[in-house]
């Protein structure tokens, strides 16, 4: 995991949970406890763990791994923009 | 049945002071359909013209009160929703909520111990869902909560916290304070570092599961000392609240 | 749309805009702050200075690059502007110091397909504007705010700044811009966000 300790605005970077309500609605279910692969490092983490940086109406999910973009959604007055490619796979399971 | 992400109309009932900035709603939902400790509502204003604003609320009380939820929130100065929540609201309003959310940042008794729990300030409410399920369920799993806060009276839940550590069913607390410490005081005096983390989770072995929640700095670095200390990082769980906490 | 339940007594805490000469200053949707609130898209990039560079690039005859150093003997001055985010706040004479975008283009040749330009910077952030957005005053590089050196969390060392646009154009972290001869919308453009951005027509979402 990427030490952020020392980010002077380290108090601004929050986690998947923070934005666990609005991928709730759009996803259907709850999505911080699915596992996720990220596109550029491989390594899978659970929505809830990867870090937060709220940009206003847009948010950024990163891999804490190797922080580089997992998710970005936007919020506008009409609609929820999802760009997920920065995420290989979600694994969904089936009980 | 609402599905769990619909608006909800909530009755606040009693409100109950926890320190001098900190106070407890109960939110009486009768529909409430349950929920597990670690979850949180989303709690939303809404002015006469439209303008609203949302903020996230771990719920504070165990699932097993039924029919209702407890919001444990910081007054922070100039915070829109806290100043609003301690300023204006009492028993009788009404306030829209939704959820329960979340399912990465819970735990209930089925999934086992031992359990080591991390709290900066506010972010001890999940945790005392956690702890007081684990004592309505009669759980003897062994739980050490480490707390920080920055003066004793700041300490959220101390005496419910002292009473439930009295009961000898393998719950302890320790406390650290950051700011200044009252005559006689014995435990930590100072911020959670590394070597408090290994002094205090080693009772409880590599094999615990870690919950840390508090403001964003706190969380980042307790969680980055237990991956180092060797525990799987799906083991540590953590909730950052940012530098407002609740 | 469904009927909004209203919370008893809240109003939030939008300040009022204030006299008439305030209020005609402050965009239409926005209220006013004294704060600097710190919004961002990723960690906060900490290049030293004795390795940051500020290049232009792109459809120009020939690149060129400023090292810290060189970029502090640029004429630079005071900016006091009115700053607005799309998260409706605005901050009334924000007072910066830096180097305006006239003054660095001055040192490259456009090529005359040149017509968009696109700022990149640490951390990967990138925001898109019409060559015409950026020039005659209307956009500079600083690196100080409210006489200090900005800070690393407000786009220190420097940052772009945009002031008739919405603050996601003031590129925090630049370190660079690259002419292009068609518009490339940047990180946020690309996923909803308004393409222009001007806070006077209220442009915030792409379709408004």
């Amino acid at each position: 995991m990427i030490d952020h300790s020392d980010d002077p605005a380290i108090d601004r970077e929050l986690d998947g949970n923070a934005l666990a309500g609005m991928l709730e609605s759009m996803f259907g279910g709850d999505m911080t406890a699915v596992p996720g692969r990220c596109a550029h490092c491989a390594t899978i983490n659970m929505v809830g763990a990867m870090r937060v940086y709220m940009g206003g109406p847009g948010a950024v999910l990163r891999c804490p791994a190797c922080d580089e973009v997992v998710l970005r959604v936007v919020e506008t007055a009409e609609a929820t923009y999802v760009d997920a490619r920065g995420i290989a796979y979600l694994r969904f399971e089936r009980r | 049945m609402a599905s769990p992400i619909a608006w909800r109309i909530s009755t606040v009932g009693a409100i109950r002071d926890e320190t001098a900035s900190v106070r407890t709603y109960t939110l009486k939902l009768p529909d409430w359909p349950g929920h597990q400790p670690g979850q949180h509502v989303d709690l939303r204003l809404t002015a006469e013209d439209g303008y609203s604003v949302e903020r996230s609320y771990s719920i504070a009380s165990e699932p097993e009160r039924t029919g209702e939820v407890d919001i444990t929130v910081e007054r922070i100065p100039d915070g829109e929703v806290s100043a609003f929540l301690h300023d204006d609201v009492v028993p009788g309003d009404r306030l829209e909520v939704r959820g329960p959310i979340g399912g990465y940042f819970v735990w209930d008794v089925p999934l086992g111990g031992p359990l080591f729990l991390v709290a900066g300030g506010s972010g001890v409410v999940p945790l005392m869902a956690i702890v007081r399920h684990r004592a309505r369920a009669g759980s003897t799993v062994p739980t050490r909560l480490l707390f920080s806060s920055r003066n004793a009276e700041d300490i959220i839940y101390r005496e419910e916290l002292d009473r439930l550590a009295a009961a000898g069913d393998g719950f302890e607390v320790i406390h650290t304070l950051t700011r200044s410490r009252p005559a006689g005081w014995t435990g930590y005096d100072r911020r959670i570092d590394d070597r408090m983390l290994t002094e205090v989770l080693e009772p409880l072995g590599a094999g615990a599961r870690c919950y840390i929640c508090g403001p964003t700095a706190l969380v980042e670095v307790a969680a980055n000392a237990l991956v180092r200390l060797g525990l799987p990082a799906d083991r540590v769980r953590t909730e950052r609240f940012g530098p407002t906490g609740t | 749309m469904t009927e909004r339940f209203v919370t008893r007594g809240f109003v939030g805490r939008r300040n009022p805009t204030g006299p008439g000469d305030i209020a005609e200053r402050v965009p239409p949707g926005q209220y006013l702050t004294n704060d600097f609130p710190v919004l961002s898209a990723g960690p906060t990039p900490r290049t030293p200075l004795d390795r940051w560079s500020f290049t232009i690039r792109g459809l120009v005859r020939e690149p060129v690059t400023w090292t810290w150093d060189e970029l502090m003997t640029l004429p630079n001055r005071e900016w006091t502007v009115d700053i607005s985010c799309v998260t409706k706040w605005t901050h009334l004479d924000m007072r910066w110091r830096g180097v305006s975008l006239d003054t660095l283009l001055e040192h490259v040749e456009l090529e005359p397909s040149a017509a968009f330009v696109i700022a990149f910077c640490d951390g990967g952030y990138t925001t898109n504007l019409p060559l015409g957005d950026v020039l005659n005053g209307q956009a500079f590089v600083a690196w100080e705010y409210d006489g200090k050196p900005l800070a690393p969390e407000h786009g220190g060392p420097a940052r772009l700044v945009v002031p008739a646009r919405y603050f996601w154009k003031s590129a925090k972290w630049v370190r660079g811009l690259s002419l292009l001869d068609r518009d490339q919308p940047g990180f946020w453009e690309s996923l909803g966000y308004h393409n222009r951005g001007d806070q006077w027509l209220e442009e915030r979402y792409s379709g408004d």
